[in-house]
């Protein structure tokens, strides 16, 4: 009990249908006060539900939302102590910036005076003050956007939410408004749960990511643990642009110690060095999961460095430099695998690489549950 | 080089030789259809300003020899209808006391419907909206007997009210038409905003959705505005004599003369039937055409 007492923000068993069509499929989460909360997956995996649920804005199917201690499930949107910022930042209007940042207050029947003062502070908060006049028509996208915040900042809420904020502006200011909302949730430092397709943006801002497939949280874990202990394939596919390589394997015993044998681009096969003994209950096929990142052009100094490097040939099929790192290309068996190098030394074309995989980082999977091993 | 500027020359010349021509048909097209709506008003608007006499002399198609104002005075106040020799002022206003009531209340009440079957949808509520759509291709004569037959039990014939009724019931499946369309296009996350917000059922109405209705509202405001008051079969059927709307007056006015016919009065008398419907389309038109060519806010 005492847990649930911390959590700024508690879902149990949560469930959501439309008619026959189970959207929601027994979500659990929770989120520590002042915890910034990220909810990714593709379109139609149900995170945008998921919140508009905590919102109030759908109804519970079954299951439980609680917000601090209270149960909300059947509490309107108005009375749950929220705050939202929508993906088409939803701004009134007709309203000026400044009436539409009070239009909240005005309807809670807050003092004028305090709206002032509200007002004053958000807007110093935002750098927004020269536009309180203007009508959202007037405004860029970032401003916007920033507008959009100080609607919900203003509120002083228990609970952020925010629906993919970020996803209608260009790249570059993408990027900006991307730091700037993380400063501002280092100042506040509200609960908060942030809806968004972008891996990266989840990455960047949250403590802890929930991971969403077909209705179900696929891995709730810290960042760092779902980028480099992802629970399933899904999770590890989904995470990390270009995305982990996954490479049937066999396990073996190569001269006593636990390794996966690969299939070369010549027909042979390679026996890759585990980092970790096999664990119990391992199949015999397993599917290699290794990230473009781990895997290196292979040196001496490189394997003094590692501390599990294995060694494999591989022919490099295309080259696709970036500027910041070297995409390439390699072939194994009859499958792609993408590596990603630094541009000294970058593999070239056409060449037959020596490759080192950085096996301690590397993944292995059950291919039936597709589960991690 | 001017060989070559002479040939564009040449063709420029025909080119612009062919878009004069073009212009000529379409212009003179044009005109044409101008006037043939256009001359009818021009022949009403003469003889209203001729004396009768003069009417009989030339014809009633004819320009003008005479100027007076006397055939306007006369179907304003003291012509005889029916043997009443008040003139059409009372069926004027009768006509005015209907359609800004009716046009009030039912383009309020089609904004709400709108409001809910677009924002507010409820299980079954878009069954309720293509029923509502059937009085739209309803024809009025149909609900003839059944409005008789209400207004007979509510005590409301031969009354304005009675025709307000009917004017704002057999309005409703417009006005709702034309708001639910339009507000199908606000975003549905200015709602959701709104309740995050704190706003009820109403104050989202008033505050969010109303200021942003402006172009619908004109639309429909026109749209049921020209359309009660130029109604003339509910207006002959449920009322009579000094009750009736200046349209069922007008054809009472030109069945009573039962002499020569007075063309100078009944020219004067149809032009203050049409006044105010053409004043709201020179008023609002602009507005008219914008609202139903502009797409919803985004």
């Amino acid at each position: 009990m005492t847990s649930q007492s911390l959590s700024a923000l508690t879902i149990r068993n949560l469930y959501k249908s439309y008619g026959a069509v189970d959207v929601l499929k027994g979500i659990n989460l929770e989120a520590q006060p002042g915890e910034f909360i990220a909810l990714v997956g593709p379109s139609g995996c149900g995170k945008s539900t998921l919140l508009a649920m905590i919102a109030g804005l759908e109804s519970v199917t079954s299951g439980e939302i609680r917000i601090g201690n209270r149960l909300v499930n059947s509490v309107p949107p108005k009375d749950r102590d929220i705050a939202m910022v929508f993906q088409s930042y939803a701004l009134y209007p007709t309203m000026t910036v400044r009436q539409n940042i009070t239009f909240g207050m005005e309807s809670r029947g807050v003092p004028k005076a305090d709206q002032a003062e509200a007002v004053k502070h958000v807007a110093a908060l935002l750098q927004i003050e020269a536009l309180l006049g203007r009508k959202p028509g007037q405004l860029s996208g970032g401003q916007r956007q920033r507008v959009a915040m100080g609607r919900a900042l203003v509120r002083d809420p228990k609970l952020f939410l925010f629906d993919e904020p970020l996803s209608n502006l260009d790249a570059k200011l993408r990027v900006d408004m991307r730091t700037e909302i993380k400063k501002l949730h280092n100042r506040v430092g509200k609960t908060t749960v942030y809806v968004t397709h972008d891996q990266v943006e989840a990455m960047t801002l949250a403590s802890r990511i929930a991971v969403m497939h077909q209705g179900s949280v696929q891995q709730f874990d810290a960042a760092q643990m779902i980028y480099s202990r992802p629970a399933n394939m899904f999770v590890a596919g989904f995470m990390g642009s270009p995305a982990m390589n996954f490479i049937p394997a066999e396990l073996g015993d190569g001269a006593g110690r636990p390794c996966v044998t690969v299939r070369t681009a010549d027909g042979g096969t390679a026996a890759l060095e585990l980092a970790q003994p096999v664990p119990a209950g391992a199949p015999r096929n397993v599917v290699l999961g290794v990230r473009p990142e781990h895997i290196y052009r292979f040196s001496d100094d490189l394997k003094h460095r590692k501390r599990a490097i294995a060694a494999v040939k591989a022919p490099v099929e295309l080259v696709e430099p970036t500027g910041a790192e070297t995409l390439a290309v390699l072939r194994f068996g009859d499958l792609e695998v993408t590596g990603r190098f630094d541009p000294d030394g970058a593999p070239r074309m056409g060449e037959t690489m020596t490759l080192g995989i950085d096996m301690a980082r590397a993944c292995l999977f059950d291919p039936t549950t597709q589960s991690l091993l | 080089m001017a060989e070559l500027a002479a040939a564009i020359d040449l063709e420029a010349a025909a080119a612009s030789r062919r878009h004069f021509w073009s212009r000529f048909a379409i212009y003179g097209l044009l005109t044409v259809f101008a006037a043939i709506y256009l001359i009818p008003l021009l022949v009403v608007v003469f003889n209203s300003f001729r004396e009768q006499a003069e009417i009989a002399r030339d014809g009633l198609i004819s320009l003008p020899k005479t100027f007076r104002l006397e055939a306007w005075a006369q179907a304003w106040s003291t012509y005889c209808i029916a043997g009443t020799c008040q003139g059409m002022q009372r069926n004027f206003l009768n006509s005015l006391w209907m359609t800004i009531p009716a046009t009030i209340i039912s383009t309020l009440l089609g904004a709400v419907n709108g409001y809910v079957l677009s924002k507010w949808r409820f299980k079954g509520s878009e069954v309720l909206f293509t029923l509502m759509l059937l009085g739209v291709f309803m024809p009025g004569q149909i609900a003839l007997m059944p409005w008789a037959f209400v207004l007979g039990k509510l005590g409301l014939t031969n009354s304005t009210y009675g025709l307000i009724l009917v004017h704002v019931v057999q309005g409703i499946s417009f006005t709702t038409l034309f708001c639910r369309n339009y507000y199908i296009g606000i975003p549905d996350d200015l709602i959701k905003a709104a309740r995050i917000d704190g706003a009820g059922f109403w104050r989202i109405f008033w505050k969010i959705i109303i200021p942003l209705s402006p172009p619908i509202l004109i639309v429909t405001v026109i749209w049921q505005f020209t359309g009660i008051w130029n109604e003339y079969l509910f207006g002959v059927v449920f009322t009579s004599g000094q009750a009736q709307p200046i349209t069922a007056a007008l054809v009472a006015l030109t069945a009573s003369g039962t002499t020569a016919r007075s063309y100078d009065v009944m020219s004067a008398a149809v032009l203050i039937g049409a006044l105010p419907p053409l004043l709201i389309y020179l008023f609002g038109g602009k507005y008219f055409v914008r609202g139903l060519t502009q797409g919803a806010i985004k």
